[in-house]
């Protein structure tokens, strides 16, 4: 069945390439087998291989040969259809080899896998040149597929999330502008239609699926906006500087002294260590991960919030 | 659509699929002019039996009217394909928005990767550039989603550490690393020779061969706290075997200790952060999860730090070992929370 299709889709597409001119359904019927002998039963055929191939991205035009034709016809547009020349130096085929190897555990694993050999077919060497001495890998997430086509295709989404640190579940109705990695993390930036306003949201915190909730090319994407700069204000609080003054036991409790901006060993065994933080929740986590090993001694809502982790420790 | 985070890509072979290779099949041997029967296989990720019967059915191509004639003629005796008529699909179809943009992406990545550790061919950035701008042209309409799409590289890892790495990986010799290692709080010494530079995740390791553990370890390099380029050649022998990159960083291996943690919902981070062999909700916003580590002192160090928003279930001594060391870290401060610190020299 399968291969049989083939035969015919590929017939198909070297007929509707070969003519200039534009062929009606019966002529397309009389040269390529594989259609059934009842008109019918052929156009319900031909209408979903025509489907098919434009899900392939193959360019069907329709349209008459001159203004006394009264039937419409297809052709291929070589023009369209054919990918243009492109001639890549050594080392921009290396480039590209390493680029689509980039995906490999992703989502869009096999679109770089087809572009690749495309470009082959064009005559492209990207052969995998050795060891490239460096190998970049992007990670894939349940929601970047769906999301990814809705900024494709401009259309809006809904989804359930989680916001970090709330339980309940919020329903999100956004209009996608676009998906942006930051650091091995995935986000996807746009505008939240029920709050009215841009949102970033982090794509391993949305659960269940994401829904096409409007149709194609519905999302007006703001000229000025740049969903990377959005990413990246969002991700980085802004700065403040405190100052934490520790004691740590001798030898230990080196994942802080890195930081030290002083150090000053003491006669007991401890020493009294400053250290620099800004957010006070992160920071206290982190020194209650060393235990027994390191004590703050100022300020004190930074020394409370250490009592308190260790008692939840504790429980 | 929830599932592993991560997973490998499935080839299924469709009709589809299999048009697409025969359409990028015909100008791949014309632009070749002669090419390998064996080698085309390998380019298009087939067998040689599944490309001849690929071949076949171009040969096999008619088209009956007006004239009946046959499009497509090849041969591939010897073992060496030739297309002598091609006829219109003797150049590959363009490339889609899909296809575009997984490339434009992944090569705007390594222009951002490019900046933060510094390899040959993408410090120079030229050949990087060039790639994208030909690309671009070639893939006209097709290209501009990709604009969509940002990957953003972390740049904690310091650039002095990477530009001294790839000195070292490009003329083969030994360096000497100080290297902080969290779950042991500590600042070791060791000589790796380099194997190469990884970026997965967002972060970038160097993958080489540790002198003092005699295995393949990864380094990442925020974690650098100095290294010295040696005047000694690398020798990474010929057992050392580099991770399989797409099989993830860290696998875990049978003899791993199995840790059962529930987190509460300001807890979950650690789901994403860390890979878990089971995630299972369990109401009110908590999570269950199951970790492999080889490394308990870790998993007390998370514990220390969740505090309230982690329990540990399972290992049961792991977790008595944890309120331990909370106890003890409590008396450190006395029994109140608001009086001056007790001196932490007098409890032991």
């Amino acid at each position: 069945m399968s291969k049989r299709k083939t035969e015919r889709l590929l017939s198909l597409v070297v007929c509707l390439l070969s003519s200039q001119r534009y062929l009606t359904a019966n002529q397309i019927r009389a040269a390529v087998p594989g259609y059934p002998e009842s008109f019918d039963a052929f156009k319900r055929m031909f209408e979903r291989d025509k489907e098919e191939l434009r899900e392939l991205g193959i360019p069907l035009d329709m349209g008459s040969n001159g203004p006394l034709d009264e039937e419409l016809g297809y052709r291929i547009p070589r023009q369209e259809y054919m990918l243009p020349d492109i001639r890549l130096e050594p080392d921009e085929a290396a480039m590209l080899a390493l680029a689509a190897r980039v995906w490999r555990r992703a989502e869009l694993a096999g679109a770089a896998a087809g572009a690749l050999l495309k470009l082959r077919a064009a005559g492209v060497e990207a052969e995998e040149t050795g060891q490239p001495g460096i190998e970049p890998r992007l990670t894939g997430e349940a929601a970047f597929g769906p999301l990814w086509e809705a900024v494709r295709d401009r259309r809006p989404v809904t989804f359930t999330y989680r916001a970090a640190g709330r339980s309940e579940l919020q329903q999100r109705q956004l209009e996608p502008w676009g998906v942006v990695n930051r650091h091995g993390r995935w986000y996807v930036a746009g505008h939240d239609q029920v709050r009215d306003a841009v949102r970033v949201f982090r794509l391993s915190r949305i659960e269940g699926r994401v829904e096409f909730s409007g149709p194609r090319g519905s999302v007006k994407v703001p000229d000025d906006s740049d969903v990377r700069e959005l990413v990246a204000e969002w991700d980085t609080q802004p700065v403040e500087r405190h100052s934490a003054a520790l004691k740590i036991r001798a030898g230990t409790g080196f994942g802080l002294r890195r930081w030290a901006t002083s150090e000053q060993a003491g006669s007991d065994g401890w020493d009294v260590v400053d250290v620099p933080y800004s957010d006070l929740a992160w920071f206290a986590e982190h020194v209650a991960s060393f235990g027994a090993d390191v004590v703050v001694s100022e300020p004190a809502d930074l020394r409370d919030a250490v009592i308190t982790r260790l008692k939840g420790a504790l429980a | 659509m929830t599932g592993p985070p991560a997973r490998p890509p499935v080839r299924v072979s469709t009709s589809s699929d299999r048009l697409q290779r025969l359409l990028a099949l015909v100008p791949y041997v014309v632009s070749r002019k002669v090419v390998g029967l064996t080698e085309t296989a390998a380019a298009f990720g087939v067998s040689e039996r599944e490309l001849v019967d690929d071949l076949n059915m171009l040969w096999c191509v008619e088209l009956r009217a007006p004239d009946p004639y046959c499009p497509i003629d090849l041969s591939y005796e010897g073992g060496e394909i030739e297309i002598s008529q091609a006829e219109s699909i003797d150049r590959p179809l363009r490339l889609g928005v899909d296809e575009a943009s997984a490339l434009l992406v992944a090569l705007k990545m390594l222009a951002d990767v490019g900046q933060v550790a510094p390899v040959p061919g993408l410090a120079e950035n030229s050949a990087l550039s060039r790639t994208i701008a030909k690309l671009e042209a070639a893939a006209g309409e097709a290209a501009a989603p990709a604009a969509q799409v940002a990957v953003q590289v972390d740049r904690n890892a310091e650039q002095s550490v990477a530009a001294q790495l790839r000195e070292a990986l490009a003329s083969g010799r030994r360096v000497h690393l100080s290297y902080y290692v969290p779950t042991r709080d500590e600042a070791t010494e060791r000589d790796v020779d380099p194997m190469r530079l990884l970026v997965v995740e967002g972060r970038t390791y160097l993958e080489g061969w540790c002198r003092s553990a005699e295995a393949v370890r990864l380094f990442r390099l925020d974690r650098v706290l100095g290294m010295e380029v040696l005047d000694v050649a690398a020798e990474v022998p010929q057992e050392a075997e580099p991770h399989d990159v797409d099989r993830g960083l860290f696998q875990p291996s049978p003899e791993d200790l199995r840790v059962v943690i529930e987190l509460s919902p300001y807890g979950r981070w650690v789901a994403e952060y860390y890979p878990c062999e089971e995630a299972a909700d369990i109401g009110e916003g908590w999570l269950r999860v199951v970790l492999r580590t080889p490394d308990s002192e870790w998993v007390r160090r998370l514990a220390l730090r969740l505090g309230e928003d982690g329990r540990i279930v399972e290992p049961a001594d792991l977790a008595a070992d944890v309120r331990r060391e909370a106890a003890a870290a409590l008396a450190r401060y006395g029994s109140g929370t608001g009086g001056p610190p007790v001196s932490p020299g007098e409890v032991s």
